[in-house]
This record gives structure tokens, C-alpha cells and sequence, in this order.
């Protein structure tokens, strides 16, 4: 029970920070989108949104900051696996589920469904 | 004529401090609740998951896979978009929002076709998300392995 008040608690923080982020500068949600994978990959490589993700749980991995994190990790781990070649395939292999994942579901969308009318 | 002037002022002021102010706090009340609700769906994910004895890597993925695919489904129902209009940043920010920002483009352009329609647009947010995190990946990587 305790895990899932403080997912709702951190998840809940790190959208509301996105939210103050489009209202008060204009960004478009596709810039958040990016600034949030960079700065959750920053952290990630800090070792800052572990301690984030250890008191979190999923309300710190399934915001785009954890996609981030997550790409942090997997090139940190391949480096210590592969060393300086890490560097190129540790961020990517991280990704790779997710990013296949989203292709997969958005070509079975896509055949599917057809457009809304606006 | 100054009298008016300042009253005209001060009362722009007044408007700038309360108009903007209240729909930030509503947004972000309403983006603190749908995006918490989407994180606790997540971990009741995680927490069958890594009950159905998954590690937590693994469970990790599972929970990803199982967000993109319902965000897929509430996308092509057409509800995610009115789910976004209500939430704000509550149903951008999380990996839902990232699937609908991949799916979205894929159906809307499918009638510009298979190739450069859909496959192509469905990176239109996606692609520069995968383009800076694989940079940022590279930088954490190369600072990682002259400091470790």
C-alpha cells in the first residue's frame, strides 16, 4: 500500500512539473518529452534518479525521466560489460523493448484504426 | 488622465497575478492526479508482475510494454486525445504519452501511406526523444568510463 502512495506521490510531482514547464515557458509537449528523457538521463548517470526510483518505484520509472534512467543504466552496465564500446550500443539495447513495444502497437494502430474526424 | 493610467496599471497587474495563476494551479492539480493515477497503475503492474516471478528488469519492461499497449488502445479508441485535453502534462509525460505520441501520427497518416505516411510520422515526437536520449546515453557512457 505504502509503495503505491509514494508512486502516485512521485509520478504526480514529476507531471506537475511538466504542466508548470508547458504553462509558464510554452513548450510544446514534444520538447518536454525530450528535455525529460535528457535530464532523466543525466540523473540517471549521477546516480540521483536511482534514489529517485528506489523511494518512487514506478511513479519514477513510468514517467519519460525513467525512460531516460533507463538509458543511463543500460550504457553504464555495458560499459562495465564491453567497455568503450558500451558507449555505443548501451543506451539504444536499453531502449530497445520500449521502442519496439511502441512500433509494434502503433502499426497494429494504424492498420486497425482510422482517423477520428476533428 | 494619470489617476486612470495607474488604476489601469495596477489593475493589469491584478489580473496578471490572479487570471494565469489559477488555471496553473488547477492544470497542475489536475496533471499531479492523472499522472500519479497512471504511475499507480504501473506499479500494481510491476507488483504482478514481479509476483508471476519475473526479475525486476524484466517486470520493468513488462510494465512498459503493457502501458505502450494500453495507451495504443485508448489512442486508436480515440480516447487518449480527450483523456489529454482534461490531464495536461498528466498523460504527456508519462510512457503513455510517449506511446501516443508514436501512435497518434501512425493512424492520422496512414492515408499518405504505408512508407512515408505512417512508418515515416510515427517518429515525428519519438524520433528526436530517441535522438537526444541515445546522445545523452553516449555522454553519460563516456563520463562513466573515464571515471569509474
Amino acid at each position: 500500500m505504502m509503495e503505491i502512495l509514494k508512486a502516485f506521490l512521485v509520478g504526480g510531482i514529476i507531471c506537475v512539473i511538466g504542466q508548470i514547464l508547458i504553462d509558464k515557458t510554452k513548450l510544446m509537449s514534444g520538447r518536454i518529452l525530450v528535455l525529460y528523457v535528457c535530464l532523466g538521463c543525466i540523473l540517471g548517470g549521477l546516480g540521483i534518479y536511482k534514489k529517485i526510483e528506489e523511494f518512487g518505484g514506478a511513479g519514477a520509472t513510468v514517467p519519460l525521466t525513467g525512460f531516460g534512467f533507463h538509458l543511463a543504466e543500460g550504457v553504464m552496465k555495458e560499459v562495465d560489460r564491453a567497455g568503450i564500446l558500451g558507449i555505443f550500443t548501451g543506451g539504444l539495447k536499453a531502449a530497445a523493448g520500449g521502442v519496439t513495444a511502441a512500433i509494434f502497437f502503433a502499426f497494429l494502430a494504424a492498420l486497425l484504426a482510422n482517423p477520428k474526424e476533428k | 488622465m494619470d489617476t486612470t493610467k495607474k488604476a489601469q496599471q495596477e489593475y493589469d497587474k491584478m489580473v496578471k497575478q490572479a487570471s494565469p495563476n489559477s488555471p496553473i494551479f488547477m492544470n497542475c492539480l489536475k496533471a499531479f492526479i492523472s499522472g500519479g493515477i497512471i504511475c499507480i497503475i504501473g506499479q500494481l503492474l510491476s507488483n504482478f508482475y514481479t509476483g508471476k516471478d519475473f526479475s525486476k528488469e524484466e517486470a520493468a519492461l513488462l510494465v512498459s510494454i503493457t502501458l505502450i499497449g494500453l495507451s495504443a488502445l485508448l489512442t486508436a479508441l480515440g480516447w487518449y486525445e480527450k483523456l489529454g485535453k482534461f490531464c495536461g502534462a498528466g498523460t504527456i509525460v508519462p510512457i503513455t504519452g510517449f506511446a501516443n505520441s508514436v501512435v497518434s501520427p501512425a493512424i492520422e497518416f496512414k492515408k499518405e501511406g504505408m512508407v512515408f505516411g505512417m512508418a515515416a510520422k510515427m517518429f515525428i515526437v519519438a524520433g528526436p526523444v530517441i535522438v537526444y536520449g541515445t546522445l545523452t546515453s553516449m555522454l553519460v557512457g563516456l563520463v562513466y568510463y573515464f571515471v569509474k
